[in-house]
């Protein structure tokens, strides 16, 4: 058991860090997440060229020979800076995809540009009607000789208005809830057939509507075995729900010191507030909420590659600690910062906003509660007495 | 970073549970605490002393194992897994480390070797009637008076005093001063003449706890540990050694299980209770909160081997694990169901009427919850805990 990062880690985490303060200022954020195309290319560019989206994967791979730790490293830096540079959808879940399941050809085609920032990947899952559910997919994928004709719509794919490829789920058979019958493909966002309704998110990300119709792609594009994808599929989202609580480590860990700051500084009754007990012990709870969410996220970091029990349990725990401490943090630091702390003055707000917003992705706590005790809690065998 | 164990770790888990198989007093195993004598009480700590493991924690020098952080959890894991009845902290945990940090050479001659070996039984005399929370207002004095302390006072919670061969007292020796500067560590012998033990009866109906009264008692001048007047500092270092402890991860994880064994075992609409959604759902939610404490501690064991702490994040772990602690036997009252109504303890008179009523894991379910509530006042009351970050980790 050892909890100590690598030198090359410790590297990662220094130069992003330094990156970010230098070149994701509040103020350029701003401009940034309010301009036409909501993100900065050239930023994503820079991350490549620093070897961000390399880290996490083997040297077989063509990667720096990282791990999630390596992934949780940068993405605790990202949730600091709020970068909405779609890092988890092209890296953590494309690459993902490709890292687990994807054939020699696909990883050939695919990973190099991927790690070179020129292809990026938007994973389109979640449709209207599914809500958190991986294996409620409607979107269907028939059979037409060697290739797949596609029919659906995807909803709220995060850093699809950016992407060049989309990582698609349907069915290829079964019913709607099957587990079995659901493949993956990896298809180019320019692919006759697909149209998109673009829009910014609550929290400074860009998203899509992605409606497929008689989008054909070739059966070169399915990753995995058909109608096999759904272990595949969680496993990829299990390793996004590691990322996204790193994010929130970060995130919550400005949260938490600039409602320090604020209390100091606000005199209220002649005294600064951060001298009323009644404050200090609710920021004490925001500080233990940010140390358990940063055990948790080391907790699923590190066991993403046990059986696929473990590894759901932990991803599952994980999610529920974050969106329970996310919220918590996030609605005691706007409390804390009163009348302040509900205006968009503040860079506070929109730290709040993401908080809220990692709780529904990947599922939210109630969700990830009962898919954890549906594993956990099952009557137990017990020895004779 | 990884949460593998090495082959040398895999082996150490089986050496320690050999060990443990092969050397736990039969007499003791399964029994609850309330029911055992003082030597029953000391067996176990008594065999751990001979085997060289009785005092982990400590410098090697003083007979630590100089075990790494993994060794340590599994140390916890295996003592867990097998319901041992651990040495008690008072003299592990509290007394020695202050009398190898602070104390003189004689000290640590006279008494780590009793501690070590599990033949000296220690009390704490910390608290007092109108000293609670506010430690530091501690009334008790010591009066020096040649070549003794004369020593007058109070003091409360003190727990097992029954069975204590020695005690370490705060005790005020300038009155004049702020009230945390003239208070000094004193280790009274409990057979001394004027030191009176008398019992508190808990809510669970146990005597657990203790008043202490001290009345003239003389002790050498001697006993003082350090230096006069410096009995705060070692206090705060106390108990912040005590919360490390404190959190008792491997034990809750063992109490999870039996919960479960529980919760398979009690019927809710003729099916298993644990197949009922809303009670499977509290205790996923209280292993959940267990997971993220046990990745705290291991965070924190592992700062502590790279040198750094017990500091003031110790006070999470106690804040977090004696929650979790609570949590359970609410948990287990929920339960039971009925039966965790009938009182067994000293009725109609004491060991003279224990007819089994329910099912035996339902028998102590209110008395533990009752006790329990216990954690979240001792070691320094969870509000104060609250207090201790804000200043010493916030900067509040």
């Amino acid at each position: 058991m050892d909890f100590s990062f690598t030198e090359e880690q410790n590297m990662i985490r220094d130069s992003l860090s330094r990156m970010i303060r230098e070149q994701y200022d509040w103020e350029t954020r701003n401009k940034v997440i309010t301009s036409e195309s909501g993100w900065r290319p050239e930023m994503w560019a820079q991350f490549a060229e620093l070897g961000l989206f390399m880290a996490p994967f083997s040297e077989e791979d063509g990667g720096l020979g990282g791990n999630a730790v390596d992934a949780m490293v940068i993405m605790e830096e990202f949730g600091k800076g709020l970068v909405v540079e779609p890092f988890v959808p092209s890296v953590v879940l494309g690459g993902g995809f490709l890292k687990h399941g994807g054939s020699a050809a696909q990883k050939e085609e695919f990973l190099a540009p991927m790690m070179g920032g020129e292809t990026i990947f938007a994973f389109a899952y979640a449709e209207p009607t599914s809500r958190f559910n991986l294996n409620d997919v409607t979107t269907t994928a028939k059979a037409n000789g060697s290739s797949y004709v596609l029919n659906g719509q995807k909803s709220v794919v995060l850093g699809a208005p950016w992407a060049t490829h989309l990582v698609v789920t349907a069915r290829t058979s079964g019913d709607r809830f099957d587990e079995s019958g659901i493949s993956v493909f990896i298809v180019p966002k320019d692919a006759a057939g697909i149209s998109t309704r673009d829009y910014p998110t609550m929290d400074g990300y860009r998203a899509s509507e992605v409606y497929f119709e008689n989008v054909e792609v070739s059966g070169d594009a399915m990753i995995g075995e058909e109608g096999a994808a759904f272990p595949l599929i969680e496993k990829v989202t299990d390793e996004g729900i590691a990322a996204i609580c790193s994010e929130a480590c970060g995130a919550m860990e400005i949260a938490n010191a600039d409602t320090i700051e604020y209390a100091k500084q606000r005199k209220q009754f002649n005294v600064p507030i951060s001298t009323f007990q009644v404050l200090q012990h609710r920021m004490v709870d925001m500080f233990i909420e940010q140390q358990q969410s940063v055990s948790m996220t080391y907790q699923v970091t590190l066991r993403l590659e046990e059986d696929a029990d473990t590894r759901k349990k932990a991803a599952s725990a994980a999610k529920v600690q974050i969106g329970n401490s996310g919220r918590f943090i996030g609605q005691a630091a706007t409390q804390i910062h009163g009348g302040m702390g509900v205006t968009d003055e503040l860079r506070l707000g929109h730290y709040f906003k993401r908080l809220s917003l990692i709780d529904t992705q990947f599922g939210n706590v109630d969700y990830h509660l009962r898919r954890y005790a549906s594993i956990a809690e099952k009557p137990v065998a017990i020895a004779a007495e | 970073m990884n949460l593998e164990f090495s082959p040398e770790d895999i082996a150490f888990r089986e050496e320690v549970r050999t060990f443990i198989e092969e050397n736990y007093p039969a007499d003791i195993k399964g029994k609850d605490r309330e029911e055992l004598s003082k030597e029953q009480f000391l067996s176990w700590h008594q065999v751990l002393g001979k085997k060289g493991w009785s005092v982990p924690s400590w410098p090697t020098e003083y007979g630590g194992t100089g075990w790494t952080p993994t060794q340590k959890y599994i140390w916890s894991e295996e003592n867990a897994r097998a319901d041992t009845l651990m040495p008690l902290p008072f003299a592990v945990s509290m007394v020695g480390p202050v009398i190898y940090t602070f104390g003189s050479q004689e000290h640590k001659e006279k008494y780590l070797p009793g501690i070590v070996d599990g033949t000296t039984w220690w009390c704490q005399g910390f608290s007092e009637p109108g000293a609670g929370s506010d430690l530091a207002g501690l009334k008790t004095t010591a009066v020096r008076d040649g070549d003794e302390w004369v020593i007058n006072g109070q003091k409360t919670w003190t727990t097992l005093g029954q069975f204590a061969d020695m005690g370490f007292f705060l005790c005020r020796t300038n009155p004049d001063v702020k009230k945390q500067e003239g208070i000094s560590f004193i280790l009274i012998p409990m057979d001394t003449p004027g030191v009176e033990v008398r019992p508190i009866i808990m809510t669970d109906g146990g005597h657990e706890v203790n008043e202490v009264w001290l009345t003239d008692v003389r002790v050498p001048v001697e006993n003082l540990v350090g230096e006069e007047n410096k009995g705060w500092t070692y206090a705060k270092f106390l108990l912040a050694h005590e919360r490390t402890g404190i959190a008792g991860v491997a034990r809750s994880k063992r109490g999870i299980e039996k919960l479960r064994e529980i919760a398979t075992k009690e019927l809710d609409n003729g099916k298993p209770l644990i197949e009922n959604p809303d009670f499977a759902e509290k205790i996923s939610k209280l292993e959940i909160d267990l997971t993220a404490l046990e990745f705290t501690e291991l965070r924190s064991l592992s700062a502590m081997q790279a040198g750094k702490g017990p500091g003031p994040e110790s006070s999470l772990l106690k804040i977090k694990g004696t929650e979790i602690q609570q949590r359970l036997t609410e948990l287990t009252i929920e339960a039971v169901g009925n039966y965790a109504a009938p009182y067994f303890r000293g009725f109609p008179e004491e060991g003279g009427n224990r007819f089994p009523i329910g099912p035996s894991y339902a028998h102590h379910a209110l008395p533990d919850y009752l006790n329990m509530r216990k954690t979240s006042i001792y070691g320094g009351s969870n509000e104060i805990q609250r207090n201790i970050i804000a200043k010493a980790v916030l900067g509040l």
